[in-house]
Order: C-alpha cells, then sequence, then structure tokens
C-alpha cells in the first residue's frame, strides 16, 4: 500500500512537472485531411477563386496554462497547389507564379502568439514563399478541443490573413484587384 | 537499277498530262501533297502559335482564344494525321531518284517516320494537359473529346515538359527535312522536291537516263 501511494504521489508530481515544463504537442491531422490550407483571390475584380494546397505536414504546441508560449511550424509542398483546373495549376506552379522547381516548400514558422480572451488570438511569424522570408500576422480563432471517439486528444485553430504576391515576389498581372490573396488555415492537431 | 529505271521511265510518259489523286511509282498524288502540304502548315503554325500564345499577358485579347484555337487545331490534325496514314497504306510509295544514295534514303525514310511520331506525339502530350483533371477538349465549341487518362499526380506539368520539349524536337526535324528537300532540289537538282510539289516527271525523265555511277 505504502508502495503505492509513494507511486501515485511519484506519477502525480512527473505529470505535473511535465506539464509546466513542456506545452502540449500536436501534430496537424494531415493524414486525416483534417487541416486545409486554402487562398482565395479575386479574379478580374468579379468573383472569388478559391485554391488550395493539397499536401503540408505541420505540428503546434500549446499549453492552455501558458497559451503565449504556443508555437507552430507548417511545411507545404508548394506543387501540390489545387485550383480545380490542371491548366491553370500547371500555370501556377511555372515561373510565373509559385516556380515550384526552384522553390518546393514554403514555410511558416510563428514567432508570437497573443490571446484576446475572446476565443481568438493573433499568432505572428515568419512565412517563407517563392524563396521570400517575410512576417505576416495571422488572426487566429480557437475552434475547439477534446477527446475524439477513437482514444486521442485533439484541438483546432482557424487562421486567416491576407498576403501581397508581390512582397513574395510574385509580379505576374492579375489586375489590380487580384494584388493580394487571403490565405486561410485550418488545422487539427492530435495530441502526442 | 538500271532495269528498274527503264521501267518507271517508260511508266512516266504514260502518265504526262496529268497528276491523280493516288500516288503513282513517280510522284505523289494529289491527296498525298496536299495533306503534306496541309500538316506542314499546321505544324509551323502551331508552333508559332503555342511559342506565341504561352508568353501572352493575362489581360490581351488572345489569352484564352489562342490556346482555345491550338487545341482545336491540334484535335483537327489527329484527324487529319489518321487520315494520312491510311492513305499512306493505301499508296504505293513513289520511288526515290535513283542518283540518291541508299544510306540517305534510309535516313530520310527514318526522318519521315521520326516526324509522323512526334506529331502523334505532340497531340497526344498536348491533350493530356487540358485533359489531366477530367475536363473534355472543346474543338472550336463544335464538338468535344473527353479525357482518358486522368488523376495521375502533376500529370500536367509532365505532360507540358514532354510537349515543349518534343515541340523543339519537331521543329529542328521539320527544319532539317526542309534544308535536305532544298539541298535535293537546288544542289543536287534531283527530283526529290518536285514528287511533292506536283511537278509532273515527263519532262524530266530524260535527266533521269541511268548515269555510270548508279551501275
Amino acid at each position: 500500500m505504502m508502495f503505492n501511494k509513494m507511486t501515485a504521489v511519484a506519477l502525480a508530481t512527473t505529470f505535473l512537472l511535465s506539464t509546466q515544463a513542456l506545452a502540449d504537442k500536436y501534430i496537424i491531422d494531415t493524414k486525416g485531411s483534417h487541416a486545409f490550407i486554402q487562398f482565395r483571390i479575386q479574379h478580374l475584380g468579379y468573383s472569388w477563386l478559391t485554391g488550395r494546397f493539397n499536401t503540408f505536414s505541420g505540428s503546434f504546441e500549446y499549453d492552455e496554462k501558458n497559451p503565449a508560449n504556443a508555437s507552430v511550424v507548417v511545411e507545404i509542398d508548394t506543387a501540390s497547389v489545387d485550383s480545380n483546373h490542371a491548366e491553370r495549376d500547371k500555370h501556377l506552379r511555372d515561373d510565373d507564379f509559385l516556380d515550384v522547381e526552384k522553390y518546393p516548400t514554403a514555410k511558416f514558422v510563428s514567432t508570437s502568439f497573443k490571446e484576446k480572451g475572446d476565443g481568438t488570438a493573433v499568432l505572428e511569424g515568419n512565412l517563407t514563399l517563392h524563396g521570400v522570408t517575410k512576417p505576416v500576422t495571422i488572426d487566429v480563432e480557437h475552434v475547439g478541443h477534446g477527446e475524439d471517439p477513437w482514444g486521442g486528444y485533439r484541438r483546432g485553430f482557424e487562421g486567416r490573413t491576407r498576403i501581397a504576391l508581390a512582397d513574395f515576389g510574385i509580379n505576374y498581372n492579375l489586375g489590380p484587384k487580384s494584388k493580394e490573396l487571403e490565405l486561410m488555415l485550418s488545422v487539427e492537431g492530435v495530441r502526442q | 537499277m538500271n532495269q528498274i529505271f527503264s521501267n518507271t521511265a517508260s511508266v512516266a510518259t504514260r502518265s504526262k498530262g496529268f497528276i491523280g489523286i493516288r500516288n503513282t511509282e513517280q510522284q505523289y498524288g494529289l491527296l498525298a501533297i496536299f495533306l503534306h502540304w496541309l500538316v506542314a502548315l499546321v505544324v509551323i503554325g502551331m508552333f508559332s502559335l503555342g511559342v506565341w500564345m504561352t508568353g501572352l499577358t493575362y489581360y490581351d485579347e488572345w489569352y484564352k482564344r489562342g490556346p482555345d484555337i491550338h487545341k482545336s487545331i491540334g484535335i483537327l490534325l489527329f484527324l487529319v494525321m489518321l487520315a494520312r496514314v491510311i492513305w499512306r497504306i493505301l499508296n504505293v510509295k513513289p520511288k526515290h531518284d535513283p542518283r540518291v544514295g541508299s544510306l540517305q534514303t534510309r535516313v530520310a525514310h527514318g526522318v519521315h517516320l521520326l516526324l509522323y511520331g512526334l506529331i502523334f506525339a505532340m497531340i497526344i502530350s498536348g491533350y493530356l494537359i487540358s485533359t489531366a483533371d477530367g475536363r473534355s477538349v472543346e474543338v472550336f465549341g463544335l464538338f468535344s473529346v473527353p479525357a482518358t487518362i486522368t488523376g495521375i499526380a502533376n500529370m500536367e506539368d509532365v505532360a507540358g515538359k514532354v510537349h515543349w520539349y518534343l515541340a523543339l524536337l519537331l521543329v529542328s526535324l521539320v527544319a532539317l527535312h526542309t534544308i535536305a528537300a532544298l539541298k535535293h532540289h537546288f544542289i543536287d537538282r534531283d527530283r526529290t522536291l518536285e514528287k511533292m510539289l506536283g511537278v509532273r516527271t515527263q519532262t524530266k525523265t530524260k535527266f533521269h537516263q541511268p548515269k555510270e555511277r548508279i551501275q
């Protein structure tokens, strides 16, 4: 009995220490495709064109007790761009746009995370796209978290930001209304 | 060689006056000649259109029209090429000018087959770009050709690369083919080009009497 009690105390202590020392790590669920990197850009100023990147990977760390320590890293395979039109995707991959042979990956690495207390937050970080690294600010909504029905624990966020194509050295003229695009990042992570 | 040529010379005299639709042993018939020059025009035109249209800016009025026309003509060229191959099989092949050496005729034959093969490969690779996502290819809004092979990862990029490099190879061979034809006409002064221009055999046969070196 004595032994059991001690073990319990030891285990509890270890658990507390570990949660304080380390935020929980979540792997973004790209395997089960509960994560999406989408973009939309105006077509001629008359409508919105939506596309996405089908292949990416990433992870984030998040501790409810210390959300300011949260961080995220996402790596995107630029050749996986998909705007639901093969001819357009081919054009997007060539050197007028993403130049995927020269720049096969895009990357986002966070630098800071500030929760506003209403379920939203501001995530700052560096986006590397088309060989150019620029700071971007992403408005984040903490969508939800909890146990999943299959024995795991999940947490999800949605982030939105706008980037100017020219900032990343993409200068193909799509018209005055299409100089910026919106990025929508929906990520669900599975706690490790 | 001498004997074969004497035979062709006598046939040539009989065909004096007009060129038929079908090929003879002396020269190409009207249909083969028409198909040859039609394909020549289309191949050169399609290469020029292809290079030009891929450099157009988004707001150019030809940005959409150029590729539409390019794809439409490509599909029609496929039909023309099929007809051409069938016609070629159904017809006799005009004999080579006997003054042309056998190595040269073999090389020429190889280039001809390669030209045929490349034109088909160009059409197929182009079709595979446009149909990679399951879309069909519209032909001048008259009919459309459905997709067949789809769903291969980055198929449009691979097909696009193949289309470009084969295009370069094809125009290079067209240039070689053209230079060779002009050489035959202006330097060798033989009938090689005339056979494809519909120039009648009859007057020229006099010059075609076997020379010492052929025997």
